[in-house]
């Protein structure tokens, strides 16, 4: 996903820069820079497509793998991501003064890592280890102080910070304090949720990602071929045409990739452990399709009589209008960033282009959406009795089973005896 | 609100007497309390709104749950208030109109974020009785976390609408620091509502020991101060800090003995009612009888002391209140020395 995003504006960006030399040099009283009229763009439209094929390929493969080599994907993006961010705004002639500084970075880095896998995975950990005794009791006993043993770590970090204050750089390190925050947060609310999609089932990951590179990729050629009236200020070469091309086909590509994706139980299983396996299960509600009857006023020459629709490519089509409409300001928020702090690109990870923050601006803001609207509005609808007894094998102890167990036979005792 | 009330005096004192004693003689580099004349002064005025203080939080403890819940509330909004003026330059603020808004808007939504978690299961078994009002409820729990997102990415849009050119940079300062306020304000309240609706042990008890800690600091420093603790605070001293440990860590074994007596602390409530609480005392509030050690008895009258298993449980929060909550109030002058923010803007009425 990132990769093909980033492969995808990675051409399009070094001909931006190209041809606007290009352009300049031909005629400086031409101010336009819309893509449409470029000269070289045909040329770089190969470079890009060479590219995009290559970084496909490699995602399709790490898919393929599996779940645990996704996470494991998303955890050095981070880790990349955060580097560059910390480097960013630090100044390095003030940092040689404050020897251990960067430590604090990577320190809290390391909390909030434990903090929020230990979470998400903590009981599928549990559940990865059941034949174990010793090791059970061991992986039980640190989910549950997990908590705690993060809350020490990070008051660790904070009274750390504190004693390293120094006398006339109380702004700075303030300033690299609140800057930690905020990166953190950035980076670990998006691939926090990003996780959790991913074990409750590749399809919930695979769709929000898919749908953002068609997104780009359709404002890219509709801005390309009709590209007149420029969109925002901040980015001068987004287009309104693109905008509203883009939007149409992330949806229509929403509803079609829904009923592909669905059909594979690799993509729409969850996963209750940490292993590698194949994975077998009933897909639930939402992943049958069901059949409707073309209406009556359907023009004649429509080859089928009825459709098979799956009741998840309505929610692929609510993804989708998110996906065209507010994950582009992603990229907005940003380019802003970059015009206000004066900074050309994140970083320089990419070669020739930029970091991979520059990549994965819009993702963060699809995956946060993608998570809650997957918490709000499919694990409602995916209720039944399966589903609510995994939950409760997956989430609770055995001591708390045992008590709901108890506990629930007794209401349901009570309840037959007020029946009779 | 007992910590910045106790302290508002004593910092009002550092600064008269400072000025006072520079007045009189500017050879003489020590700032600490033990030197100043008009120490004992000052200490009638602090005691006087102490008690004061101490006198309404009690009303609001009697009171109950939802009324201490709501007092942190107010008390969260005055500390955004303050936080947010912080860093604003008026100059600039003119020429973005409602950008003053969006922080507002940002506060409004991670209240109906934090209290909508919190309280939801609360609110739920409050509206049991009504069936169209749970429902109700029910529906709006349910989607509770979209309508929150909602509202934060209609933020986050109209933010990236509004960016003005020339202004990007304090724009996106502006940003950041309101996120970094609200985390800051809302995550300590969210957490303390969530332990007042636990029992309100779990929330006096901590607020009570961070009181006497300041307090016995504050003496210990008065009376013994003599080695300075740390650059940032140069007030506080190392045998005010070690004074205070003993005490808080005293004081908080026996206060929970006290306190846990009462129903109306130990008591969890279970929706949003504010009538008398009733409830099975958790085993932690039973007293367990240790005999005590011969030689003990011979010297002191009592045969067997009763301790209530919360009590070591209560040495751990005086350890923590004693040796770590200093470290912030140390961040906190840290902060004012680095944005160079004069004390007398922080002064509460």
């Amino acid at each position: 996903m990132a990769m093909q995003n980033g492969s995808s504006q990675t051409p399009w960006v070094r001909h931006r820069r190209h041809s606007n030399e290009d352009v300049q040099e031909a005629s400086k009283a031409n101010e336009t820079h819309l893509l449409v009229n470029d000269q070289n763009k045909y040329r770089s439209m190969l470079v890009r497509a060479y590219s995009s094929v290559w970084m496909i390929g490699g995602f399709a493969l790490i898919i393929y793998m599996g779940h645990l080599y996704i996470t494991a994907m998303i955890v050095v993006i981070q880790i990349f991501m955060a580097r560059e961010l910390f480097n960013l705004l630090r100044r390095a002639h003030v940092d040689r003064c404050l020897p251990g500084f960067r430590m604090l970075n990577w320190h809290f880095f390391f909390t909030a890592m434990l903090f929020v896998y230990g979470r998400i995975l903590g009981q599928r950990l549990v559940n990865t280890v059941t034949s174990d005794k010793v090791l059970y009791q061991l992986v039980s006993k640190l989910i549950k102080y997990q908590m705690i043993a993060c809350y020490s770590l990070y008051t660790a970090g904070f009274v750390w910070f504190i004693l390293t204050l120094k006398k006339g750089m109380y702004k700075y390190q303030f300033g690299q304090y609140a800057w930690t925050h905020m990166i953190l947060i950035v980076v670990f609310t998006q691939s926090a949720f990003t996780v959790a999609n991913i074990f409750e089932g590749v399809f919930w990951f695979l769709l929000p990602a898919t749908l953002i590179v068609i997104n780009d990729i359709a404002a890219y050629f509709f801005g390309f071929f009709f590209g007149r009236t420029p969109l925002i200020k901040l980015s001068p070469k987004k287009t309104w045409e693109g905008f509203i091309g883009a939007s149409f086909t992330t949806m229509i590509s929403a509803f079609v990739l829904a009923n592909i994706m669905g059909r594979f139980q690799w993509l729409t299983c969850p996963r209750k452990d940490l292993s590698t396996s194949w994975l077998q299960c009933d897909p639930g509600p939402l992943f049958r399709p069901e059949y409707y009857t073309v209406p009556k006023w359907f023009p004649e020459w429509f080859p089928w009589k009825e459709m098979a629709i799956m009741p998840v490519q309505w929610h692929a089509l609510c993804l989708g209008l998110f996906a065209s409409i507010i994950a582009p300001f992603g990229g907005f928020f940003a380019s802003g960033f970059k015009r206000a702090f004066k900074i050309k690109d994140f970083g320089d990870s990419i070669p020739g282009h930029g970091g991979i923050t520059d990549r994965m601006d819009c993702q963060m803001v699809m995956a946060v959406f993608a998570y809650i609207y997957h918490q709000s509005f499919v694990v409602g609808q995916n209720l039944m009795v399966e589903t609510i007894l995994e939950q409760i094998l997956m989430n609770l102890t055995l001591d708390e089973q045992q008590t709901l167990y108890m506990k629930l036979g007794q209401i349901l005792n009570e309840r037959m005896t007020a029946q009779s | 609100m007992q910590n910045s009330g106790s302290q508002t005096p004593r910092v009002r004192h550092r600064k008269r007497s400072s000025e006072g004693f520079q007045e009189a003689s500017k050879a003489n580099g020590s700032h600490l309390l033990v030197h100043d004349q008009n120490k004992y002064r000052s200490m009638l005025i602090r005691t006087y709104s102490t008690v004061w203080m101490i006198g309404g939080f009690a009303l609001v403890i009697y009171l109950g749950h939802l009324y201490i819940a709501a007092m942190i509330v107010v008390i969260q909004i005055f500390m955004a208030k303050e936080l947010f003026n912080l860093l604003r330059r008026s100059h600039e603020d003119r020429q973005l109109p409602g950008f003053r808004m969006l922080n507002w808007h940002f506060f409004f939504t991670a209240m109906l974020f934090v209290y909508g978690r919190i309280l939801s299961q609360q609110l739920v078994n409050t509206v049991t009785t009504d069936m169209v009002l749970y429902k109700l409820v029910s529906k709006l729990v349910k989607y509770h976390m979209i309508a929150c997102y909602a509202l934060y990415i209609a933020g986050f849009v109209w933010f990236i609408v509004t960016l003005k050119k020339k202004m990007y940079k304090y724009q996106f300062s502006q940003y950041a620091w309101t996120h970094m306020i609200l985390i800051v304000v809302f995550t300590q309240s969210a957490f303390t509502v969530a332990n007042i609706f636990e029992g309100i042990f779990w929330f006096l008890l901590p607020a009570t020991l961070i009181v006497i800690n300041d307090i016995a600091a504050y003496i210990f420093g008065f009376f013994f101060g003599r080695t300075p603790l740390i650059k940032l605070s140069p007030k506080k001293t190392w045998e005010g800090f070690i004074g205070a440990s003993f005490t808080t860590m005293i004081s908080a074994f026996l206060l929970a003995s006290i306190m846990g007596r009462f129903k109306w602390l130990t008591c969890p409530r279970k929706d949003l009612s504010t009538g008398w609480l009733q409830c099975d005392p958790d085993p932690f509030f039973r007293p367990e009888y240790y005999t005590l050690p011969r030689w003990f008895s011979q010297l002191f009258p009592w045969k067997e002391v009763a301790i209530m298993p919360v009590q070591w449980h209560a040495l751990c929060l005086g350890l923590f209140a004693s040796i770590i909550a200093p470290f912030g109030g140390f961040f906190a002058s840290g902060f004012k020395r680095a944005f160079k923010i004069k004390v007398c803007n922080l002064e509460q009425s």
